[in-house]
């Protein structure tokens, strides 16, 4: 660490030497500063170097630059000229299009007049905003910054609350991409690990077959999104599809899917917990492999019952793990696009829709400008929400610790 | 905890960026990885294949985009090694889903990336590609090719599919129309006349709805049309608005008024009158047709469990061997006795008048949807490379080679030359009976040369235009989303701020050039 100090130190001090004594120091002197650069280039900040950079350069070419670019694309749109093509600039056109103009009906739905239950949802949320703010302002312990901040981020709060009950809590509403995608994320998060936290409790124990299911468990995980998608496709078609038989005998020939937006939605959220409920599954079984049994077994011996075993020490012991885990799928559900996109084409309508799959049918028209304007809503939409949800957990998760 | 916010700030818009770009944003270099097929199998060829090696294009290695069907993109990966062993040169097909062939191939031109030196895409999307001039003039080579015989080709698929302001840019390689097919032998039985107009079709579809149509004991469907968003439904809306939308000849056009551009799907009693009869259809059908493609639409008609369905010619030629051969027939699509008056928006009723054209008092209008498969050579491709491309193209579209490649139901590819009507053989070949080959053919005849045929849209941007606005709110129409009125709306308003966004003089210019074909 200390290498490059070392021309710092001060020599002994020595009587007049002779030339060939001369030449030895010199010599002795030439090797030293060989072995200082040496270490120089073996101290932190040449480390630092050797290694941080490669990594940020690499992330600078392969993810900031394409952020960068994409702000570009989404504030242009393309304009093809004679052997090539240009970007024309027309400032938030498409940011425009999206959230006021012709595609507001696709992107946030059909916004009508909250029902009874829909003004109760809002009150409720203006009320919950309005107490959590003040309880923060008057404890002192938050920053005028910070008061700032939880202001913008009640007003955010109480705007989303307020376009989520015009489209699903009113007369005549419809949800659009923004709000189908957020239907797909928490349905198919709370499904996962409902499901995975059951098998890993299942397996956890020493039941017959238990390696057996372990690998039949993850079997979904290792299909391509794609190929889940025809076989589900597959699977749903009641009138012609491998499953038709067993539709026929259960008396479900004339039922469909697809005809029916929250049927249809429903099939989405199936299709993705099949596939991702391994994924929760695995590292939860990982989670509970490791607990120290001891506490558990000293629960018990003290009286505690399986419900109270599992509430206050197996919970608290995999928090850690499950905020890892909701955060992952909560940031991988928001790009989900092949299940709506293969099993219904984002049909019925426009029920299944999501955000990816609307960017995506916008870049097969090669109408680049609002595919990146829709990613950038997207990119914003999960920022915000995975760094409440960080936040909130993070705080617990502290206090148990 | 601050930290950790920063990091967690930090990572997460990378990560949803990185990987959103990843999934929306397929790049034309990730088309070689997608399904790049090497041409291996060799079927049934024509005596040129047989030939000696040559040496014409040897070590030239032509990449060709296409659909992934597994049609149309079948017959060039099979006929390939017969082509290579005739010059020498190597043909690669990379074939990609239908969604994706129309972005991959412009930006692999425009951008310059030039991954591809031909493209066996849809005719509809040239006033995108020749603009700008990313497509080889292939004009002269087409008039001085005797193994094309660019002059058997009939004139409307060599006007429609292959020129574009006067000048040729593709090579046929496919002829398409809509037509309903039928049940015969069940019509037949029961002297049934097959449906003139969209009213007969209703009917008729009303009438053999819930019967047992192949004796399996289960009851079977009226009718079965293809509706789901993101395949084929909006080419249908186009055949059952034709008639209502388009009486006095081709030139007149069924999308735009030819005065101002204002689109003619919206807010009129035909486009109203359209959408319902094709919503009809829907309570004679399976329960999923919502959610039904081509694919599933074949599969039901040729296994015997509809008695009517409207299709390209594909149900045709993939009749033979199934429950359907030898019981099938086909008619011109079905036609109106109302057109609309564009002054008032009105319906009126057909006569000699506002509707010249009417055979028996129906106003027929058979829509030439699509086109047809048809394959263009890349500008910017080297010299060697564009004359292999031209070269195999030519081979793919000779007479001796497509005259059996449009009989095959696995091709995709339907009739477009003069001897593929007048040579009964490869039909009868191919396992048709010669009344059912007349029968077919004739109803494609009636379709190409009826005076009254509907062009599919063929300007810049017309992807946009009719999978983008036409489809969405079809789809939410369909689904319950919108009503009649609220479609046609939503309709208008998109196709007009496509119009405005491109230049509303510039697309009334190519929209009327468009309309001038020959037939």
């Amino acid at each position: 660490m200390a290498s490059s100090d070392s021309s710092l130190e001060l020599e002994p001090q020595e009587p007049v030497p002779s030339g060939s004594a001369l030449r030895v120091r010199a010599r002795a002197r030439a090797a030293r500063r060989a072995t200082d650069t040496l270490d120089a280039w073996r101290s932190e900040g040449a480390a630092r170097w050797l290694f941080i950079w490669p990594a940020v350069l690499l992330i600078l070419v392969l993810s900031i630059f394409p952020l960068v670019a994409s702000i570009a694309l989404s504030l242009s749109r393309l304009a093809f000229h004679q052997g090539g093509v240009d970007l024309k600039f027309i400032g938030f056109a498409n940011y425009q299009q999206l959230l006021f103009g012709l595609e507001r009906t696709h992107f946030l739905g059909v916004l009508k007049s909250p029902n009874p239950i829909g003004w109760a949802i809002v009150i409720a949320t203006v009320a919950f905003s309005a107490l959590a703010w003040t309880r923060a302002a008057r404890s002192g312990n938050v920053r005028l910054f910070g008061l700032l901040l939880r202001l913008v981020g009640g007003v955010l709060l109480v705007g989303f609350v307020w376009i989520l009950v015009q489209a699903l809590a009113s007369d005549g509403g419809r949800p659009g991409a923004l709000i189908v995608t957020l239907i797909f994320v928490f349905a198919g998060i709370v499904f996962q690990y409902a499901l995975g936290l059951g098998l890993a409790m299942l397996l956890v124990q020493q039941v017959p077959w238990r390696r057996f299911f372990r690998i039949v468990f993850l079997i979904p995980l290792t299909i391509t999104p794609v190929g889940v998608g025809y076989m589900f496709l597959m699977m749903t078609d009641t009138s012609k599809g491998p499953l038709e038989p067993i539709w026929v005998a259960l008396g479900l020939r004339d039922f469909t899917w697809v005809t029916d937006p929250w049927l249809a939605r429903l099939a989405v959220i199936i299709g993705d917990t099949w596939q991702w409920t391994p994924f929760v599954f695995i590292v939860l079984l990982a989670a509970l492999e490791s607990l120290d049994q001891e506490v558990r077994e000293a629960a018990l011996v003290d009286g505690a019952g399986r419900w109270q075993s599992f509430r206050h020490i197996t919970m608290p012991a995999i928090l850690p793990v499950t905020t890892t885990i909701v955060l992952i799928r909560l940031i991988e559900g928001f790009k989900i696009i092949d299940m709506p996109n293969i099993l219904l084409g984002g049909g019925p309508g426009t029920a299944t829709q999501s955000m990816t799959l609307q960017a995506y049918i916008d870049w097969n028209t090669l109408n680049l400008g609002r595919s990146a304007a829709i990613a950038y809503l997207l990119l914003i939409l999960v920022s915000v929400v995975a760094t409440v949800y960080v936040s909130f957990v993070r705080r617990r998760v502290t206090d148990l610790a | 905890m601050s930290r950790f916010r920063l990091v967690a700030a930090a990572i997460i818009p990378i990560l949803v960026m990185t990987a959103c770009t990843s999934s929306a944003s397929p790049s034309p270099s990730s088309a070689s990885a997608s399904a790049s097929t090497p041409a291996s199998s060799s079927g049934a060829s024509p005596s040129t294949a047989a030939a000696s090696p040559g040496t014409k294009f040897a070590g030239v290695n032509v990449n060709i985009l296409t659909f992934n069907g597994p049609q149309v993109a079948e017959p060039l990966q099979r006929r390939a090694p017969d082509w290579e062993k005739l010059t020498g040169g190597h043909v690669n097909v990379v074939a990609v889903g239908f969604q994706t062939i129309y972005d991959k191939a412009l930006l692999d031109a425009s951008t310059g990336t030039n991954a591809f030196d031909a493209y066996v895409f849809n005719p509809q999307w040239l006033g995108d590609f020749t603009g700008p001039g990313y497509l080889l003039d292939l004009t002269d080579r087409v008039n001085n090719d005797p193994q094309l015989d660019w002059q058997d080709i009939g004139p409307f698929f060599r006007d429609f599919n292959a020129s574009y302001n006067g000048k040729v840019y593709t090579i046929p390689l496919d002829g398409d129309f809509h037509m309903v097919s039928y049940r015969k032998d069940i019509l037949d039985k029961d002297g049934v006349k097959p449906p003139a107009t969209w009213d007969d079709y209703l009917a008729v579809a009303q009438k053999y709805n819930g019967q047992d149509l192949n004796a399996d004991g289960q009851p079977d469907y009226g009718s079965c049309i293809a509706k789901k968003k993101g395949a084929q439904s909006y080419w249908w809306i186009i055949s059952v608005a034709g008639g209502l939308l388009q009486s006095k000849g081709t030139n007149e056009g069924a999308f735009f008024d030819t005065s101002n551009m204002n689109p003619l799907f919206g807010a009129n009693e035909a486009m109203t009158k359209a959408l319902e009869t094709y919503a009809k259809t829907k309570d004679f059908g399976p329960p999923d047709e919502l959610n039904m493609d081509v694919g599933g639409s074949r599969g039901l008609f040729t296994t015997g469990r509809c008695a009517l369905t409207m299709d390209w010619g594909d149900i045709g030629t993939l009749v033979p061997g199934t429950y359907a051969q030898d019981k099938t027939g086909s008619t011109i699509t079905p036609g109106w006795k109302q057109v609309l008056d564009r002054a008032t928006g009105k319906l009126v009723a057909c006569d000699p008048t506002t509707c010249p054209n009417m055979v028996d008092g129906v106003n027929y209008a058979p829509f030439a949807s699509f086109g047809g498969w048809s394959g263009a050579i890349n500008a910017k491709s080297p010299a060697a490379n564009q004359d292999a491309a031209y070269d195999f193209l030519s081979y793919m579209s000779s007479p001796a080679i497509s005259g059996i490649d449009v009989t095959l139901g696995k091709t995709g590819y339907n009739p477009y030359r003069t001897s593929h009507f007048n040579n009964i053989q490869p039909w009868l070949d191919a396992g048709l009976s010669q009344a059912a080959a007349e029968n077919y053919l004739g109803a494609i005849k009636a379709s190409l040369t009826n005076a009254n045929m509907v062009l599919d849209l063929r300007i810049p941007q017309t992807k946009r235009y009719e999978q983008d606005v036409l489809d969405t709110a079809l789809a939410q129409y369909l689904a319950g989303e919108l009503d009649a009125a609220g479609a046609e709306q939503a309709i208008a308003d998109g196709w007009n701020a496509i119009t405005d966004e491109v230049g509303r003089d510039q697309q009334l210019a190519a929209y009327v050039a468009s309309l001038g074909v020959q037939r």
